[in-house]
């Protein structure tokens, strides 16, 4: 049995995982300081 | 400490310091798992799954370490009031328990061509999962305080309670007959060799500072929102 797919598996698993959550937490901050900075100007 | 309690300090060192922590994560992440999938050999026992070591060991330590800045968060919320503080614990929460599945989800990968299953109820595996319902729970349990207009100190108390856990994983592979193996890195040394071992402390101090640009990107969207929410109060009130 070849273990280079539970390799990839896991690898691919854990980058998407950490790549969603770290481009998600990016967007949010991104979204919340631009209406922040928007209602200051108002 | 005292003195990154004021939310205008914390924003001056958090806006240069988010982009440092991330850059550098990203880096060392990509060197620690390109060298561990690349440069280092297959394990004379575990073969080719060893490489699995370089995401489930930093996977589990920020899962851990998580829950211990949770803690220590709440507690400077109960003790000094800080309004940091509670931002802090409630933005660790969420990357804290995405690494402890990854941890959990790494491992059970692992466990299926070394040990023949994909999961076993051993003491590390069960406290690991254990600690993955506690983050969920700490989740649910401050969102819902917050939706009610509560000040999380709920959240505050399980947050410190939570802990008794930590100790639990960690002892549990001396404590019980348990098909994980135990520590295979120490004060003293490493039974690890050094060709597959380098990888390992590249990748750990990558996750880490990657999951700090994480939390401080959490923390700034949280203290943006509640800007955003007392101006629209202050406004409604002027209206």
């Amino acid at each position: 049995m070849s273990q280079w797919p539970f390799v990839i598996a896991a690898y691919a698993l854990a980058g998407g995982a950490t790549l969603t959550l770290t481009l998600v937490s990016l967007v949010q901050m991104r979204k919340a300081e631009r209406a922040a900075e928007g209602l200051k100007r108002r | 400490m005292h003195i990154f309690a004021n939310p205008a300090r914390f924003l001056q060192i958090a806006r240069p310091l988010t982009g440092w922590c991330g850059w550098i994560g990203a880096v060392l992440v990509v060197a620690g798992l390109g060298g561990g999938l690349v440069l280092t050999p297959p394990d004379y026992l575990q073969g080719e799954t060893v490489r699995i070591l370089y995401l489930h060991v930093p996977s589990a330590w920020l899962g851990m370490a998580g829950w211990g800045g949770i803690a220590v968060a709440s507690l400077m919320e109960l003790v000094w009031r800080h309004p940091l503080a509670g931002i802090a614990a409630r933005a660790v929460a969420l990357p804290g328990a995405v690494f402890t599945a990854i941890c959990l989800a790494t491992g059970s990968i692992w466990g299926r061509p070394t040990w023949g299953t994909w999961w076993e109820w051993d003491g590390r595996l069960t406290s690991m999962l254990v600690l993955l319902f506690v983050y969920i729970a700490y989740i649910a349990l401050a969102g819902a305080e917050a939706d009610r207009g509560g000040q999380g100190r709920i959240a505050a108390i399980f947050g410190i309670v939570g802990v008794v856990n930590l100790p639990i994983i960690h002892f549990s592979v001396l404590w019980w007959r348990t098909l994980h193996q135990g520590e295979s890195i120490g004060v003293t040394g490493s039974t690890i060799a050094g060709s597959i071992l380098w990888p390992l402390p590249v990748a750990l101090l990558g996750f880490t500072a990657l999951f700090a640009a994480i939390v401080l990107m959490r923390m700034r969207a949280m203290l943006a929102r509640q800007k955003v929410e007392a101006r629209l109060r202050r406004m409604g009130a002027d209206a």
